[in-house]
């Protein structure tokens, strides 16, 4: 079955490093619930296809599992399961 | 030294942003278009899908449905078509910063100097890949050593692909293409090339340049040149303005124009713009042409040299009127549907002006004063704080605003 996915944008809460990079640090989900980010693995410009969609792709360990954060010009999205 | 130049063409641009960003359209038959209710209701772009039903670009959406009746139809989302050009731009200049827009879509880069990152294959290959990637969208590129072979490199095979024309292999790949594929050949030169019974790239290659010069002028010289690739026109740099050569506007009526003060109050309220921006620019034209197009679709131009050089809307305007009616006559013609005017030749308003014995000259002067006041009423306190009466006669053709659809790099027909 193929792997559905929709566009969710987020809060994100971000550290702005001294030199100019940033890193998020946990993201905020539709029902409130918050997610911190343990890691952030890699870094890139990539679209979407699964939500549609392009920016700077993040992918981030979070509780064990690994994810994709986008930062779309000035908005977070994830790809969330249908 | 040879030239290293990519043609790149974002395949079927605006559908396959609508597509990235609408996972639900993809695999279906879609459109972007206009908005019916203003008659602006024609396919911009097409899916694949929508294309193997035979949809075109250009035509209305209410034929394109009838051939694809499952249609889905988009309206057009401008901002985000030009955000994803400019990331598309951002990858081609991390190769070269000779980089020249063609529109929204293609763009010409120089490579020669790119050697650090691989000849101009693998430079192509390389941004295939990163556009696809990045953007999520597909295009097709042309290699060759001009840019007229590298365009039709470009259009050789796609989508998602890459064309290396060679001077080795040109004349197997190029020539047998039809003359319509070539740059610069459209309807009225393809029939004429056809009357001769040249049908191909290669038939114009094999005329000799004086039959091509004796059929269609300096044209046919320059179509000869390009077709055996002596095109040597370099490549923008992308910090260098593209040269504007003509201002003009057009728009489609929200109802068929049927008299002559219907296409009064239009040509007004183009003339007002296409004047305004002349003046902002500190330009002024001698040459005036106008489009006319039936509720048909059957169009016409025609243009005029002006008798100095101006930038005064009603001189604009009267003029325009002259050339109009000179060429159409409502009892024998059919209603018109869209109208334009665009002037070109320009001369920059600092030059001295001649003056004439009879005071022309100086009329014309005041008469762009007077619109220079207007300008500055109209931006301080808002378009249609001042306005010409002709235009208020019939607010419902006049309440338009000239450019509000969308031309920031004058879209080109066809683009996909």
């Amino acid at each position: 079955m193929k792997d559905k996915r929709k566009k969710v944008y987020v809060d994100v809460l971000l550290r702005q490093e001294k030199n100019g990079k940033i890193r998020p640090l946990a993201l905020t989900w539709e029902n409130g619930e918050v997610y911190e980010i343990d890691k952030v693995t890699e870094v890139c410009k990539a679209a979407s296809l699964k939500a549609g969609g392009a920016g700077l792709r993040f992918t981030c360990r979070i509780r064990g599992r690994e994810s994709y954060l986008f930062l779309e010009e000035d908005r977070w999205f994830v790809e969330a399961k249908l | 030294m040879k030239k290293v130049i990519l043609h790149v063409d974002c395949n079927k641009f605006y559908a396959s942003v609508e597509c990235l960003h609408r996972p639900e359209l993809r695999g279906l038959p879609m459109a972007v278009g206009g908005s019916e209710a203003s008659r602006h209701g024609i396919v911009l772009t097409k899916s694949q899908e929508a294309a193997d039903y035979g949809v075109k670009t250009g035509e209305a959406l209410w034929q394109a449905r009838q051939k694809c009746p499952g249609l889905i139809v988009v309206p057009p989302n401008y901002p985000l078509y030009m955000r994803f050009s400019e990331l598309a731009r951002k990858i081609y200049c991390d190769y070269t910063d000779l980089v020249e827009p063609y529109g929204l879509d293609e763009c010409w880069l120089d490579v020669t100097g790119s050697g650090l990152f691989g000849d101009g294959e693998s430079i192509a290959q390389e941004i295939r890949n990163r556009v696809k990637r990045e953007l999520g969208i597909t295009v097709s590129i042309g290699v060759s050593y001009n840019k007229v072979f590298a365009k039709l490199g470009s259009d050789y095979k796609k989508p998602d692909a890459v064309t290396v024309i060679k001077e080795s292999n040109f004349k197997d790949l190029l020539w047998p293409l039809p003359v319509r594929d070539m740059f610069f050949v459209g309807r009225a030169t393809e029939k004429k090339l056809k009357s001769c019974a040249i049908n191909t790239i290669g038939d114009i290659a094999r005329c000799s340049e004086e039959y091509m010069k004796l059929i269609l002028g300096k044209h046919g010289q320059t179509l000869h040149a390009y077709a055996w690739g002596l095109d040597r026109s370099p490549v923008r740099h992308m910090d260098e303005a593209a040269e504007v050569k003509s201002i003009g506007n057009s728009s489609t009526a929200p109802r068929d124009l049927k008299t002559e003060n219907d296409v009064k109050v239009m040509i007004y309220v183009l003339a007002e713009s296409v004047g305004r921006r002349m003046r902002e620019q500190g330009f002024r034209c001698k040459t005036l042409s106008i489009s006319v197009r039936d509720k048909d679709l059957q169009s016409f131009s025609r243009q005029i040299k002006l008798s100095g050089y101006t930038a005064a809307t009603g001189e604009l305007a009267a003029r325009a009127m002259d050339l109009f009616n000179e060429n159409y006559d409502f009892k024998k013609q059919k209603p018109i549907r869209s109208i334009g005017l665009t002037c070109s030749d320009f001369e920059h308003e600092a030059r001295a002006v001649q003056l004439d014995l009879f005071g022309n000259a100086q009329k014309r002067l005041e008469a762009e004063h007077l619109d220079a006041t207007l300008d500055e009423l109209q931006a301080r306190f808002g378009k249609g704080s001042v306005r010409r009466g002709v235009v208020l006669t019939d607010r419902d053709l006049s309440d338009f605003i000239p450019g509000s659809g969308f031309n920031p790099f004058k879209e080109k027909p066809g683009s996909d």
